[in-house]
């Protein structure tokens, strides 16, 4: 802080002083900017609790009307029929069906492509891909949708007897090359962000570069490694679109992926575009799966909160 | 440009360098660099930043292969073995000659990890416990981690910590041990630790260690070479190589002279 002694402002030159003076015009628009801006953030955040609210509001009406027991032990999901059950498992076992298949193909295929660019391709080469990668991930999901649908199904039905049109391996597989580039992207900037000089070190004791790549960078850099893991899976998890046209819209408990499925976020799709009047016992069921698939996501979420941070402390 | 400073040591030499030169893209950093390396002895690679003290020692050890762009000509043998003959497999390089760094570079991993990385991939068949103690009582650390064997590495001090690189490098058994500058982020008591192995370590290995440090240089080795930027200023080369005590008594060349003297660099 400056010290504001009155001889220097009488010592001061008259020209400087009135350039260094406040201009009363300048102060206005500051104001606005700061409290457009604090509405924005407030608007999301608002939002946000919104969404929350309501969820926690109406799945609570829900609840009130079927019990928790019923949602969590009953096998069947029938809440749109004449006989209304309301067992939550046909949409969780088909959620999981189809993010473990997505999951299988995603991880390993994109920690394979991050070693790859950030361990063997040239920097050239590693500056082209990674923005491809990016512009990949931003394809819409509908895309993928009617890809899995109308291509890899077909191509499917080829190799594997019996697949239903509608099937939980296509989507799934479908679903694994969407997330495939955020994994690759993720950990090949964990594994990029590994200091130069631990590969030296263990080059200098006779590694091979694939034991180095292996057995040193991608251990470092395994907590980021499992950050993007763990986003990929929650993106499986929440994904709507894909399932949604090509998983098909059979609640039925089955462990089966090549039979029709319907997950979570297929129902929720499916009771919102259909004409199940606001209010009524079907329409709040699908703010309990939607609640229950927030708290899975946001588990997931917590969980990569924490393995970051963890990955901060890593080298030091 | 080899002028008659170079003393050519008459005696056992286990690296040699002959004519080399060095360039990261077109850039030529060393030129007609003539070094022999004394088995069983302390070599010191002295000289002013920039004059490709790295540069050189990474040539023996095959590294420079890691850095894009870099190009070494002329010849490097150890043994009298072309170590850039085509036949030459850098990994197999690697493991006879052992390099240790300025900045520690420990893997996250757990003390005991760290020892038995190298030993490992290399195929080693004895016991892992036997060689982790040997490995760190040579590099006079074992007393120090012997109850946290199993932590994390990183968890050492800095000193620690490059004993413990030390300790990793003779784990895998090398002939020969690059040092770039391994004491210069220590303080005081931790360099004249690692300066004491070094003394233990001579018996059985040849070190070549970079140092900016005069009396380190002075005080651990037994043979010194110059290294200097030309007059044109644009590569390096060794301007003086011998017996250490010979150069930091009686330097021939000037230049080494106003180097060790502080007048330069
Ligand atoms: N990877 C690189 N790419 C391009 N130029 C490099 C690279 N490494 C070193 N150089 C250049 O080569 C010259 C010699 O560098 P080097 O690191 O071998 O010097 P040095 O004697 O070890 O210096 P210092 O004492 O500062 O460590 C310098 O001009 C440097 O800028
Ligand atoms: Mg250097």
């Amino acid at each position: 802080m400056a010290t504001r002694s009155a001889e220097r402002v009488i010592t001061g030159d008259e020209a400087v002083r009135a350039a260094l003076r406040r201009k009363a015009g300048r102060n206005i628009p500051e104001l606005i900017i700061r409290w457009i801006l604090l509405a924005c953030s407030l608007i999301s955040i608002l939002t946000t609790v919104g969404i929350v609210g309501v969820l926690v509001f109406e799945s609570a009406a829900f609840f009130s009307e079927v019990p928790l027991g019923d949602f969590l032990l009953d096998t069947q999901w029938t809440p749109l029929f004449a006989d209304k059950r309301f067992g939550i498992w046909p949409l969780v076992v088909g959620t999981l069906m189809t993010s473990t298949i997505a999951i299988a193909v995603a991880l390993p295929l994109g920690l394979l492509s991050a070693i790859y660019l950030s361990e063997y391709a040239s920097p050239r080469l590693r500056s082209t891909i990674k923005p491809i990668l990016e512009v990949l991930a931003g394809i819409p999901t509908v895309v993928y949708g009617f890809f899995a649908l109308l291509f890899v199904t077909p191509l499917l039905e080829r190799v594997i007897p019996n697949l239903a049109t509608f099937n939980a391996i296509s989507p799934g597989i479908v679903m694994g090359i969407m997330i495939l580039p955020m994994v690759a992207s993720l950990s090949e900037d964990a594994l990029h962000a590994v200091p130069v000089g631990l590969r030296y070190g263990a080059f200098a004791l006779g590694g091979t570069k694939f034991e180095v790549s292996t057995r040193i960078v991608v251990p470092a850099a395994l907590s980021g490694i499992a950050a993007s893991f763990i986003l990929a899976i929650s993106r499986a998890v929440g994904e709507t679109m894909i399932v949604a046209i090509a998983a098909g819209q059979r609640p039925v408990l089955t462990f089966d992926p090549r039979e029709p499925i319907q997950t979570m976020t297929a129902y929720i799709v499916q009771v919102s575009l259909g004409d199940v009047p606001a209010g009524s016992l079907a329409y709040r069921t699908i703010f309990a799966v939607a609640m229950l698939l927030f708290l899975m996501t946001l588990v997931l979420n917590i969980a990569s909160y924490f393995i970051v941070r963890r990955f901060r402390e890593v080298y030091e | 440009m080899t002028s008659q400073n170079i003393v050519q040591f008459d005696g056992p030499t286990i690296l040699k360098a002959e004519n080399v030169a060095v360039y990261y893209g077109d850039k030529q950093v060393l030129r007609d660099v003539m070094l022999s390396v004394p088995t069983h002895k302390i070599t010191a690679l002295i000289g002013p930043s920039g004059s490709g003290k790295s540069t050189l020692l990474r040539c023996f050890n095959r590294m420079n292969d890691l850095i894009r762009g870099a190009r070494v000509e002329g010849q490097v043998t150890y043994h009298d073995q072309d170590l850039y003959d085509p036949e030459v497999d850098p990994v197999e390089v690697r493991r006879r000659i052992g390099m240790v760094f300025q900045k520690p570079n420990p893997f996250p991993k757990s003390i005991y990890e760290n020892i038995t990385w190298g030993a490992r991939i290399n195929g080693y068949r004895g016991t892992m416990d036997e060689l982790v103690e040997r490995s760190l009582r040579r590099a006079a650390l074992w007393d120090e981690v012997k109850d946290r064997l199993h932590e994390n590495a990183l968890s050492l001090s800095g000193g620690q910590q490059q004993r413990l690189c030390i300790a990793r490098a003779i784990a895998i058994e090398p002939e020969v041990i690059l040092m770039d500058e391994p004491a210069s982020a220590l303080d005081p008591i931790a360099t004249l630790k690692i300066e004491e192995l070094m003394h233990e370590l001579k018996e059985n290995y040849t070190i070549l260690i970079v140092t900016h440090n005069m009396q380190q240089a002075a005080r651990v080795s037994d043979y010194t070479a110059m290294m200097m930027l030309t007059e044109d200023r644009n590569s390096a080369t060794v301007i003086e190589f011998g017996k250490t005590q010979a150069i930091f008594t009686h330097p021939r060349d000037r230049r080494t002279e106003d180097y060790i003297t502080g007048r330069i660099g």
